[in-house]
């Protein structure tokens, strides 16, 4: 299903609308939905509901559906969430692959027996998927030390990640 | 041979049926990659901005290729390409039934002189490189398929991970990406009743059977695709050495089941041989699931020896010159299904009453 609004990102916010007592369903992706006012995430993806009543279309909402939102994991790169992907069969990006990692495992699994790839590697873009997920746990790990505030450590951390940076360049540009 | 021959003529390369081993009963063999690009949205999820780009992408990186095999491809553009030039590229196998039909302008295509190489840019996946040629060649394929792969990749980031291989839009090709098939005519199989428990066996061993233009179509004139089912956890050697072998066994049983209905059942097989020839040479209107069939009875007959003067690669292209696209672009114009089963008619019996005079010619001439 797509958005109502922009019409080519998958609707992952579910509305029902209430005008003149008679109801309305509206779908929106989780962009125009923030757009129109409807949520905004905080840091810990709890959504938070600011002043939204009578900010779309004049009408009423029940967010009924909402509460789905802070279970189902959501692919940061492209916005699609795990229903829409069991709804089209399709995943939206490269990413989603690892957003729904544990998701997709059983699926994999009923569809090809197996999981895991044994076949070629890409020359260049294999050794920089793995330097990419390196980067990935390592920008977490600075993450992780800047909140519990260990300073000296995120400057190592970092120092490590600028390194990697830069191999990834280098690979880029081989 | 060009991009307008491939459109204009009969012609492709995996109809060449000399060129191809086994080619009696494998028509032709197929490997294809599905790549992406990174963190760009798949296509099915696009919107023309992020299409256009990627298709600008994937163009400079051919542009800018020096790999002779891949620069020496054509990009058509499907802005500029005639939805009827998209209809011809399908009943060809070159492009699939939903990338012709598709309307958005970033979809694309990087062809090859002769057809044996095509491209399909934005279809399901960003990129799905295609090798086909005549008669049984998996490696062959597959071999040109890994160079043209090799070649993109210098100059675009696939979207790859350690553990799940090649990422793709739809899970079912995650991991080599690679779909290989083999395109079998089995009129043996067929009429001898052994389908069902054949096709069975393949669907046990992780393969997949399907009709002449692959998914969701049905087996007209005995043309039957197969193809690997899973693309995780296997190798590409290991996919294409186990389709080969089960190829194999399918053209050993068909050779079997050929040569004791020539044994137990010659004249039978003679009378439909004849008739189906009787019926195509002198028909005035025919339709298209009537005709492959009997076309399928003549290459049985040519096959067995029973029709002499029809060569393999004449069937293979009337197989595509009687499809409704090729018929219209014969005739320049747009046809009813009714005007169409009279061309069909007229072409059948032009192409295959041509190559029976010139066999006439040459058994004068000797
Ligand atoms: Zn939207
Ligand atoms: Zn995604």
């Amino acid at each position: 299903m797509f958005c109502d609004d922009c019409k080519h990102k998958p609707a992952t916010v579910h509305l029902t609308q209430l005008v003149n007592g008679k109801k309305f369903d509206v779908h929106l992706c989780s962009e125009c939905a923030a757009k129109k006012g409807f949520l905004l995430f905080d840091q810990d993806k709890k959504f938070s509901i600011p002043n939204f009543l009578g900010s779309f279309l004049g009408g009423g909402f029940n967010l009924q559906d909402m509460h789905s939102l802070t279970h189902d994991s959501r692919c940061q790169n492209c916005g699609m969430v795990f229903s829409d992907i069991k709804q089209t069969g399709k995943l939206g990006c490269s990413q989603c692959y690892k957003a729904f990692d544990t998701e997709l495992e059983p699926t994999l699994r009923r569809i090809h027996g197996n999981s895991r790839h044994v076949g070629k590697i890409p020359l260049r873009g294999g050794q920089k998927a793995f330097l990419k997920k390196e980067l990935d746990q390592l920008k977490s790990k600075l993450q992780q030390s800047v909140k519990e505030e260990k300073y000296e450590q995120a400057a190592e951390i970092r120092d490590q990640i600028k390194l990697l940076e830069k191999q990834i360049n280098e690979e880029e540009s081989k | 041979m060009s991009k307008n021959d491939l459109l204009n003529g009969h012609f492709v390369a995996w109809m060449d049926a000399e060129k191809g081993p086994e080619s009696d009963i494998v028509i032709s063999s197929r490997i294809r990659l599905a790549r992406n690009l990174q963190d760009i949205s798949f296509p099915y999820f696009m919107n023309a901005e992020k299409g256009n780009k990627t298709m600008q992408e994937i163009r400079e990186a051919w542009r800018q290729s020096e790999d002779q095999l891949l620069s020496s491809l054509e990009l058509l553009s499907f802005d500029n390409t005639s939805a009827w030039d998209r209809q011809i590229l399908v009943e060809k196998h070159l492009i699939s039934p939903e990338h012709g039909t598709a309307e958005e302008a970033y979809r694309g295509l990087l062809l090859s002189e002769d057809g044996s190489i095509a491209i399909m840019i934005n279809e399901e996946d960003h990129l799905r490189i295609q090798v086909m040629l005549p008669g049984l060649q998996l490696e062959k394929c597959y071999d040109l398929a890994q160079k043209i792969d090799d070649a993109l990749e210098k100059r675009l980031n696939f979207a790859f991970d350690e553990e799940r291989g090649y990422l793709t839009s739809c899970p079912t090709n995650v991991g080599t990406g690679m779909r290989a098939s083999v395109m079998l005519h089995l009129p043996g199989i067929a009429i001898s009743g052994q389908r069902n428990r054949i096709f069975q066996n393949i669907h046990q061993l992780g393969m997949a059977v399907r009709g002449l233009y692959g998914e969701g179509t049905e087996i007209i004139g005995n043309y039957v695709q197969l193809s690997n089912q899973i693309t995780l956890g296997q190798s590409e050697n290991e996919i294409i050495t186990n389709l080969g072998l089960i190829t194999r066994q399918m053209v050993e049983q068909e050779k079997i089941l050929r040569k004791s209905l020539q044994q137990e059942m010659r004249y039978q097989l003679e009378d439909r041989v004849g008739r189906a020839y009787g019926i195509l040479t002198n028909a005035r209107v025919i339709n298209s699931n009537e005709a492959l069939t009997l076309l399928s009875d003549v290459r049985l007959g040519m096959d067995l020896g029973i029709i002499k003067g029809i060569n393999p690669y004449l069937i293979n292209q009337l197989v595509v010159a009687i499809k409704p696209g090729h018929l219209q672009k014969r005739s320049g114009d747009e046809m009813e299904a009714f005007m169409r089963d009279v061309k069909r008619a007229e072409v059948i019996k032009e192409i295959l009453l041509k190559s029976k005079q010139s066999e006439i010619q040459s058994e004068k001439e000797e």
